[in-house]
């Protein structure tokens, strides 16, 4: 038998872990917890810590956590317990994983053939003369793996890539021509939050590679998760980075402001949803806010949980969708169906597949009116 | 570099899945009449072709298979009634997502190929070895962890 495998404590200090009050507001606002008898935030980081039940590693509630960092934003302790719940999934292994990876395993084994650095992908076959790139600009536009959802989700109506034809679209409207890498890979978000190190910094060193040559100042996203990890993953993981990472709403909020700007649109009632690596990873809560106050015609509601408080999609990087993941999905879709809103607009790509799947169910998606969309489709409707 | 690796004798591994009402007995059958077809082929049997997940395919190809072969009965012959129909819904999705992530189109193949078609069942695969020989080994490199570096749970410990 091997040595025992030691987890350094001075890195579980780091996330001030040692310091919980054991005051359980964490388990209050979890959203897990509220569906789930038996997870519990608190109780996870307290049996992990005191090696009084060595079983909790093996636990199942290692990997059901979401990492909404819902229980960071109400931690009167501060800890930081979503990058312990990481280091946790590191340190356990991914081959120890209690969890199941939803469609089969099919977008882990996508994203495990591309750290294969041999294979060169075809993944822009939609790009057609109207959506105008180039080979010089100072932009890249950082599409994430939009072409393959687009393939998988077609039949629960999702057209993922809708979102990068009007990214490029709103582009163009501001004269500028992304670059965009014909071999992209994913940007590891996956691999990191599964504890994935290896396979992490793989694609990140593969993607940080093609970057490194095209000579960008910005890169620009509209998936919240890629412009997490590339903004925060990559620089503490690679190295420091000679780009800045945008996210869409930033940018838009930013040049529509400048130009004064007032786009046009039909009347319609509208509620934003918060993508929790957005929102509570990084931060951003007024500028979406702010872009879509330049729609002129739109009546912006709240939903009853906003900004910090926002309800999660229900799924983490594909992990254990189960019946709490759908019950979590009604809770928030519900909230916007009271306000009684026409569209139901998110930045995130995954949390408008993650929604429209809880729509499959027949009586719930009968009872759900509202569209939900992605904010770059919202503009990119009004633009000429 | 492991046997079987270099160009010229490369040997490919095809996983094949068969279904277990047409597509195996076929191979059973061609067995019984002593047709010889390469060995290089690797039959998982399956109840339906509709059963295989396009997941199970990326799997192999991911685990570092040359070729992936999803064979079953004909549409109208389908034990299931519906299972045929879906595995070729499915496959398309496929098609697709192994055409974007890089690969040769030629690495997959989709056949129905019922009980008493032996015949179709030793050629198919022997136009299938043929074809990935020309193509040459998988790009994928999978990394196996032995079993002795694996973690296990039982050593882990917190400790300062």
């Amino acid at each position: 038998m091997s040595d025992k495998i030691q987890l350094d404590r001075k890195k579980i200090q780091e996330t001030n872990a040692y310091s919980c009050l054991e005051c359980g507001k964490c388990t209050g606002v979890c959203p897990v917890s509220r569906y789930s008898k038996t997870f519990s935030p608190r109780q996870t980081l307290i049996r992990t810590l005191r090696n009084t039940h060595p079983e909790s590693l093996k636990d199942a509630n290692v990997w059901r956590c979401l990492t909404c960092q819902q229980c960071d934003t109400i931690c009167p302790a501060n800890i930081k317990y979503v990058e312990f719940t990481q280091m946790i999934r590191q340190f356990v292994g991914v081959e120890n994983r209690e969890g199941t990876c939803s469609h089969g395993g099919i977008l882990e084994s996508i994203l495990k053939i591309m750290t294969s650095p041999d294979l060169k992908q075809q993944r822009l076959d939609w790009l057609t003369k109207d959506y105008q790139t180039s080979q010089s600009s100072e932009y890249l536009y950082f599409m994430g793996c939009l072409p393959y959802y687009d393939v998988l989700f077609t039949e629960i109506g999702v057209q993922s890539l809708n979102i990068a034809r009007s990214m490029i679209k709103i582009l163009n409207y501001f004269d500028i021509q992304p670059q965009i890498m014909s071999n992209e890979k994913c940007c590891g978000h996956d691999f990191y939050w599964n504890g994935d190190m290896k396979n992490f910094k793989k694609l990140a060193q593969a993607n940080l590679e093609q970057i490194n040559t095209l000579g960008i100042k910005y890169i620009i996203t509209a998936c919240a998760e890629c412009y997490r990890t590339l903004k925060i993953d990559y620089p503490l993981q690679m190295g420091s980075q000679s780009f800045e990472v945008i996210h869409i709403t930033e940018f838009l909020a930013e040049k529509l402001k400048e130009k004064n700007l007032h786009l046009k649109t039909d009347k319609m009632k509208l509620t934003y949803h918060d993508p929790c690596r957005l929102g509570r990873h990084m931060g951003i809560y007024d500028s979406p806010r702010l872009a879509l106050s330049h729609l002129t015609g739109i009546q912006y509601q709240e939903m009853a949980h906003h900004h910090k408080r926002a309800i999660c999609c229900g799924v983490t990087s594909w992990m254990n969708c189960s019946q709490i993941s759908k019950q979590i999905q009604h809770a928030r879709l519900n909230e916007a169906q009271a306000i009684e809103v026409d569209t139901m607009v998110t930045a995130c790509p995954k949390c408008q597949i993650h929604f429209k799947c809880a729509l499959q169910d027949k009586e719930f998606g009968e009872h759900i009116k509202f569209q939900i969309k992605d904010f770059t489709e919202i503009f990119a409707e009004q633009l000429p | 570099m492991p046997k079987g690796k270099t160009q010229s004798n490369f040997e490919p591994k095809i996983v094949v899945f068969a279904c277990n009402w047409c597509s195996y007995p076929a191979a059973d059958s061609a067995g019984i009449n002593r047709m010889q077809y390469p060995s290089n082929v690797r039959i998982i049997r399956t109840m339906c072709m509709g059963r295989v997940n396009p997941s199970h395919v990326l799997k192999a190809l991911e685990l570092g298979a040359d070729g992936v072969l999803v064979s079953g009965c004909h549409f109208e012959d389908c034990h299931y009634g519906f299972g045929a129909r879906n595995a070729a819904e499915q496959y398309k999705k496929l098609e697709k997502v192994v055409r974007m992530l890089g690969f040769e189109k030629e690495r997959i193949r989709q056949e129905f190929i019922s009980a008493a078609e032996f015949p179709k069942f030793v050629q198919v695969v022997r136009e299938m070895v043929d074809q990935i020989k020309k193509l040459g080994p998988t790009p994928i490199k999978p990394e196996i962890v032995p079993k002795s570096e694996q973690k296990i749970l039982e050593d882990v410990a917190i400790t300062s």
